[in-house]
């Protein structure tokens, strides 16, 4: 690892300029992907600006029936909070399914969401990877692809975002604030994370410097039946094959609210727009989820060895819509 | 109070190096710490703390684990420098004086919940970081989505077993870790 400086901020404002003063620079939240990929040679920043200390690290309910979470809470006391388990509850239990005990103790609301891919060719610098080193070429396409995109890849790169967090933002229609140059602004936790298309070196819209503040939940899913489920390949610590996050509001016997999100199978989390169309104002019949999740993976264009994350995904979103779906409509 | 000084390996503070103070097992030290030593490192290498071992270095083995202000956390991931002021109990610091064991130390040796042990304190500094999170409320993936949030959580060994599962055991001592834990809980 090569040397680095260290600036510990002790405001949002300090860090973006020391940021800005500090020629390759890197914000250090948890550090538990970032430490990892500076000891792979993947990250050689020149300063670490540590924003772990910032006073973002509570979870506040907004006026309006909102939850703003700050960008320094740990992963562990989001998933525990009470009202993030009352209200949202595919938020606590996607974290729950991510990581270990000791990294949720760790890692940050704001680095989980800028966490890196763990595609194997990413991390490892003696292999091509235009995400790492933009036109050295795509090593996993024709090599060992078994875990990446079957979603809206690219020529360039076949990553998927490993996040369990995100994919449970994406569904409940959060917001990521940021904080930068301009002054602050708001992105849609579904469109924060970019697909590859010809720049797979940038992973989200974030902006040279910004830092992301906080996440808000909307009050328009709060107290929405809302689940997460998530397969791999063993029972607990391990990063998803494929994962599903949905919220379903059934009144009269009609989907009133829907949000699904797929985790694992493309670069971002990946929001089941077409699936919602499909759904929105349907009765939440067996059928009908079948018809919407089908329209939906239509989209996936798998690799030669990745085509069982389309069933696999399909299996997970269908049960997990009909555990949502009230029992006397479910059949 | 007792201090330790700094290491005589480590030079002064400049652009890449820091003075850092931990509490480690109850006793302070001020220490110039590389910005590239991991708090395994320091332990390990500066204060001759060698419980905590250095498995993957990369976060997926738990061999490493210790408590960070009485959470357990990844020792190999986390920079010592951003860790001023920081309140640290290892493996060694969790009986009492002298030959004292901690109950789950205890437990372990009762319950032959190992075999080459190189995992062990990692395992014991989980399940006592695990334990505190439980009767604090905090759910696992497998605990009833629906449990009320606030009362402890009741271990049983799914729970044990999710929560351990940062931990791995190479000699797969894992059924009689588990039984370990059980003896200890509350």
């Amino acid at each position: 690892m090569k040397p680095f400086g260290y600036v510990r901020a002790g405001s949002v404002e300090e860090a973006a300029d020391a940021y800005a003063s500090h020629p390759g620079a890197r914000y250090l939240g948890g550090g538990t992907n970032l430490v990892d990929l500076m000891k792979l040679g993947v990250e050689q920043p020149a300063t670490l600006v540590d924003v772990s200390r910032l006073p973002l690290d509570s979870v506040e309910e907004l006026p309006a029936g909102a939850l703003r979470i700050g960008a320094t809470v740990r992963n562990s006391d989001l998933a525990a909070h009470p009202l993030v388990r009352d209200r949202y509850p595919v938020l606590s239990q996607a974290l729950l399914a991510g990581a270990s005990g000791q990294l949720r103790n760790i890692a940050t609301t704001g680095g989980n969401l800028l966490q890196r891919t763990r595609c194997p060719y990413f991390q490892d610098t003696s292999k091509p990877c235009n995400k790492r080193e933009p036109g050295s070429g795509c090593g996993a396409r024709d090599g060992v692809h078994r875990d990446h995109a079957v979603l809206g890849h690219s020529p360039h790169c076949i990553a998927t975002h490993p996040s369990d967090m995100a994919v449970a933002l994406a569904a409940l229609d959060a917001q990521v604030e940021l904080y930068g140059a301009d002054g602050e602004r708001s992105v849609p936790a579904a469109e924060f994370h970019r697909l590859p298309g010809d720049h797979p070196e940038c992973d989200t819209e974030i902006r040279p410097g910004e830092i992301i503040t906080g996440v808000v939940l909307p009050a328009t899913a709060a107290g929405l039946p809302s689940r997460y489920r998530k397969a791999r390949d063993r029972a607990s610590y391990a990063f998803a094959l494929a994962s599903v996050a949905a919220v379903l509001r059934v009144d009269d016997g009609v989907v009133q609210h829907v949000g699904v999100a797929f985790g694992a199978l493309a670069h971002r989390p990946w929001r089941a727009r077409r699936a919602e169309e499909a759904l929105l104002g349907a009765a939440p019949t067996a059928a009908a989820f079948e018809r919407a999740v089908d329209l939906e993976l239509a989209a996936a264009q798998p690799l030669s060895d990745n085509a069982y994350k389309v069933g696999l995904a399909r299996d997970l979103a269908l049960d997990v819509l009909t555990r949502l779906a009230p029992p006397t409509t479910s059949t | 109070m007792e201090t330790d000084t700094a290491h005589p390996t480590t030079g002064p503070p400049d652009h890449h190096h820091s003075e850092i103070t931990l509490r480690v097992n109850g006793k302070p030290h001020t220490l110039t710490v590389d910005h590239r030593s991991v708090l395994l490192d320091v332990l390990r290498e500066d204060l001759d703390l060698t419980g905590a071992k250095k498995g993957c270095d990369h976060g997926q083995c738990g061999a490493c684990t210790v408590l960070v202000d009485g959470r357990r956390a990844n020792s190999c991931l986390l920079p010592a420098v951003a860790l001023d002021g920081g309140d640290i109990t290892t493996v060694e610091g969790l009986g009492g004086d002298g030959e004292e064991l901690h109950p789950l130390q205890r437990a372990f040796l009762d319950r032959d919940a190992f075999q080459c042990g190189y995992c062990t304190p990692g395992q014991i500094c989980s399940a006592i970081g695990a334990l505190a999170e439980a009767a604090a409320g905090h759910p696992s993936h497998v605990t009833d989505p629906g449990a009320p949030a606030g009362p402890p959580v009741a271990l049983d060994r799914a729970e044990i077993r999710e929560r351990l599962s940062g931990n791995l055991c190479r000699c797969g001592a894992y059924p009689n870790i588990v039984e370990a834990v059980e003896d200890v809980i509350p």
